[in-house]
């Protein structure tokens, strides 16, 4: 069987022929399966969807119950047959939930890895190497310039500011699915116990990684007093949306020091232009040197890249003598951008 | 070398002047000598690494990497010491991490053939933010923010003392200011400068309010131009000559013509200006002309013949081993018109006094300057000794009215700090034909709630986006007038309207100005000086 007969790029995603499904499509299609729960590769409207638990209660949370018609939960490990073709999903290491699919039919494997990352995040279960003949992977940070930090130097980076400007509040622009609750675990790990003030929007899914056993520990509303009345919230810690901590839902706070936490803080004119004061350089993605140790560790046969730098990836392979292919697809985003 | 970094990365992000200054001091508590020392060196810019240059560090990149990834890198991040510090391959953890003065005294030593190799060394014992760091400071391209004053102010408060006292000990410093720190600490006796031809803090002006005006007469106060240059102080002793910045700044590299000029044993304090070549000594030009020697490490012979330096001078502190500073203004001006007219010193000249038999006098001179380089009038008490910085009821100065000019809001940019959610800062323009055309940029002048309202506006009326800058609504039948003040306006090929102005602020917002009325260029050009 030739590795395309089984998956192949289409304008809506990753197509898998014998088993008349789509990996994360950008459109609305008869069966799908969902690597992870954020928007770009989650889309409402499907006929039945494959994922894990975790995937499908985020994705019930964002777009109500009745996202899809079929919901077919599989924990990690737990394969099933789609139209003779075997499907299972491993841990991504992406966010809760986070998978990759692993796709089999007569002896030929492909592991599409969704988005995904190597070190150790709190709030989800690690990446697991999986063999196999195609191994698909991201390439959002697929450049040598991309070594994130490690996290927890990032994270006391953040309490030192804290200590340093207590009369400042804190508001760290985090993604709602992942990041926020990531960091909020990196800060309990550094032993910040007191309460972390919520925007409006991170509320429903921090509930959720509460009910999956993540315990995030005290949150409250980043709300304002009933009667209009600013609150100090000198010396708190703030989450909220990226787009949410310049813009005037940060005028509550009287005097707000803006944090953003993502991979691309790396880039200094990024972070100029955001006009953050303290950036975090956490990711939810793999970044160069994970990249490239795990395309070294799966050795695959053939490897095909996603979006992102697929350039830089492709330069790699060929001075690595690794077989690659970018599939140039459409509709998935930046992290956090 | 990792908190001189981090340091770094705070200070570059951080806006606000308090906070910058807590990050220094913080700095300074928390990190020993010698290295806190090099820190400072390193942000006032006065160490030099001549044996480093960007094109070597391009080649130690290529010896440890792929060319075709790094030109990727570089092309993703645009910055040469950004793309090396960030995708360095370095053996890492194979070394200690050196602390700052390590890298620097060694580096400051180091022949050019060795260089390479001890760059090399320390890229691989550093992390990133201190590859950066490193990188920055050896090629001389450390623009973080802060200014050397700002290092002095951090330096004062780090030791509860006055930025007069370190301005005026500066010069006789070397790095990495060991004996300074012992002070600052109260360890040890404030250092001595035993340089020649040292710094004296300047006396500066207080502005002056419609109180003070009550107090002022012939008998008892002295009147004179404020000239629109640069205010500095020119000192020779011994065989010192220097020329020092009102901050105390060794600004004399970039004035060789003045330093030629110093061959008398004296300190005047005066106003550093560019006269015309062609016209009679010394007729002033612009600021604009004198922006042409501003902040520059050396000159060239054919500027140095086109816009020649001089001083007008204001005052004589020292002269010939006497300090004249204690002396009542009136006898010190006596010493400064005989020095002046005794000696006949080349390129300096007495700034005249201003002749008055009553208040009314001085409002009408300075509704109507002689000069277009004149902003102003110093008003001075005849009995005030010279004391540094800004004492009480000694010396005014009463500027000129600003310029004014009605123009149409273009483009807005949000601001930082307080005001990161607030679009505060706006770029306008005049008419020139049918068009719009931006020329300046004012991001003050307003209250509190005139920038809700001017948010408001820019939110409404936004017609696109071009990143962080939005542009809002403009042209003959839409658009926001806003009454522009500024002090000057000098030609500018940077600008596309050809004209640049000096501290344009937003004087008032004219909600009830149709934008088609608002100025042409033609008007703002009438404005620049002949």
């Amino acid at each position: 069987m030739r590795y395309d007969d089984l998956l192949r790029p289409t304008p809506k995603g990753v197509y898998c022929p014998p088993g008349d499904f789509y990996i994360d499509p950008v459109g609305a299609v008869s069966r799908a399966v969902i690597t992870h729960g954020h928007a770009d590769h989650a889309r409402a409207g499907h006929g039945a969807v494959i994922a894990t638990p975790e995937t499908i209660a985020i994705m019930e949370a964002r777009y109500g119950d009745d996202f899809t018609t079929t919901k077919t939960p599989r924990a990690y490990g737990e394969p099933i047959d789609v139209n003779g073709v075997n499907v299972s999903l491993a841990p991504a290491g992406h966010v809760l939930g986070s998978a990759q699919a692993v796709i089999e039919k007569n002896g030929v494997r492909i592991v599409c890895s969704g988005d995904y990352k190597r070190r150790r995040d709190p709030t989800c279960a690690p990446f697991e190497v999986v063999p196999c003949d195609v191994f698909i992977t991201e390439a959002t940070f697929a450049l040598p310039i991309f070594n994130h930090p490690d996290t927890g130097e990032e994270i006391r980076k953040l309490l030192a500011s804290v200590e340093q400007f207590p009369e400042r509040t804190h508001v760290i622009g985090a993604y709602a699915l992942g990041k926020a609750q990531r960091i909020i675990m990196h800060l309990r790990e550094e032993g910040y116990d007191a309460p972390i003030f919520l925007h409006g929007a991170m509320q429903k899914l921090c509930d959720l990684y509460m009910k999956f056993g993540v315990d995030l520990g005290p949150l409250e509303p980043a709300t304002i007093e009933n009667n209009g009345a600013k609150r100090d919230f000198g010396g708190k810690i703030v989450i909220a949306p990226p787009a949410a901590i310049q813009d005037r839902w940060a005028r509550r706070f009287a005097d707000p020091l803006p944090v953003f936490a993502s991979g691309w803080m790396r880039i200094r004119q990024r972070v100029r232009q955001r006009g953050v004061e303290l950036p975090l350089i956490v990711s939810d993605h793999a970044d160069w040197d994970e990249l490239t140790q795990t395309i070294k560790e799966i050795a695959p046969k053939e490897l095909w890249i996603t979006h992102g730098r697929d350039d830089a990836l492709m330069r790699w392979a060929e001075l690595n003598g690794v077989m690659a292919r970018p599939l140039h697809l459409v509709g998935y985003e930046d992290e956090n951008e | 070398m990792q908190a001189f970094a981090a340091l770094l990365d705070r200070l570059v992000l951080t806006p606000q002047r308090n906070g910058k200054l807590q990050l220094i001091v913080d700095y300074f508590a928390a990190t020993p000598d010698p290295d806190r020392g090099y820190a400072v060196a390193a942000i006032t810019r006065d160490l030099d690494f001549p044996s480093v240059k960007p094109a070597m560090l391009r080649s130690l990149m290529e010896k440890r990497m792929d060319p075709e990834l790094f030109a990727l890198s570089y092309n993703y991040v645009g910055d040469l010491a950004e793309t090396i510090s960030l995708a360095w391959p370095g053996e890492r953890r194979a070394n200690r991490i050196p602390p700052l003065s390590e890298v620097v005294e060694r580096l400051k030593e180091a022949k050019r053939a060795e260089a390479p190799q001890l760059v090399a060394s320390y890229l691989d014992a550093l992390e990133p933010p201190s590859r950066w760091a490193l990188l920055k400071l050896v090629t001389g391209g450390l623009r973080i923010g802060v200014s050397s004053r700002l290092a002095k102010s951090a330096l004062a408060r780090f030791g509860d003392k006055d930025v007069t006292e370190i301005e005026e000990l500066w010069h006789g410093l070397e790095p990495p200011y060991e004996q300074l720190f012992s002070w600052l600490e109260g360890r040890a006796d404030k250092p001595i400068n035993q340089m020649a031809a040292p710094f004296r803090p300047a006396m500066l002006a207080h502005p002056l309010g419609d109180k003070d005006l009550e107090d002022i007469a012939p008998e008892t106060h002295a009147a004179e131009w404020k000239w629109d240059g640069v205010r500095v102080q020119a000192v020779a002793e011994g065989d010192a000559r220097r020329l020092y910045s009102r901050t105390g700044d060794d600004i004399g590299a970039a004035f060789p013509d003045i330093i030629d000029a110093l061959d008398f044993r004296a300190a005047i304090d005066g106003e550093l200006m560019i006269f015309d070549p062609e016209a009679e000594r010394y007729h002033p030009l612009s600021f604009g002309d004198l922006q042409q020697r501003l902040n520059r490490k050396t000159v060239s012979k054919k500027r140095l013949a086109s816009h020649p330096a001089f001083i007008r001078a204001y005052d004589l502190l020292h002269v010939d081993g006497d300090d004249l500073r204690a002396l009542p203004f009136e006898d010190r001006r006596q010493k400064l018109e005989k020095f002046i007219s005794s000696r006949q010193p080349d390129r300096f000249d007495l700034s005249p006094l201003v002749r008055f038999a009553n208040v009314d006098d001085l409002a009408q001179a300075r509704a109507a300057p002689p000069h277009h380089a004149v902003e102003g009038l110093m008003i001075k008490r005849l009995a005030a000794p010279y004391v540094p910085g800004r004492p009480k009821g000694e010396w005014w100065k009463w500027k000129r009215d600003p310029f004014l000019i009605d123009c149409v809001m273009m483009y807005a940019q949000r601001g930082h700090g307080r005001r990161s959610s607030f679009y505060s800062d706006f770029t306008f323009g005049v008419w020139r034909g049918d068009d719009i055309v931006p020329v300046g940029k004012a991001y003050f002048g307003f209250t509190d709630d005139e920038l809700k309202q001017l948010d408001r506006f820019v939110r409404n009326n936004t017609t696109d986006r071009f990143g962080p800058v939005r542009q809002v609504a403009f042209g003959a039948d839409e658009g926001l007038v806003l009454e522009i003040a500024f002090e000057g306006l000098n030609r500018s090929s940077r600008h596309k309207s050809g004209v640049a102005m000096r501290f344009p602020r937003i004087n008032r917002i004219r909600w009830d100005k149709p934008a088609a009325e608002a100025d042409r260029l033609e008007s703002l050009e009438a404005m620049l000086p002949s």
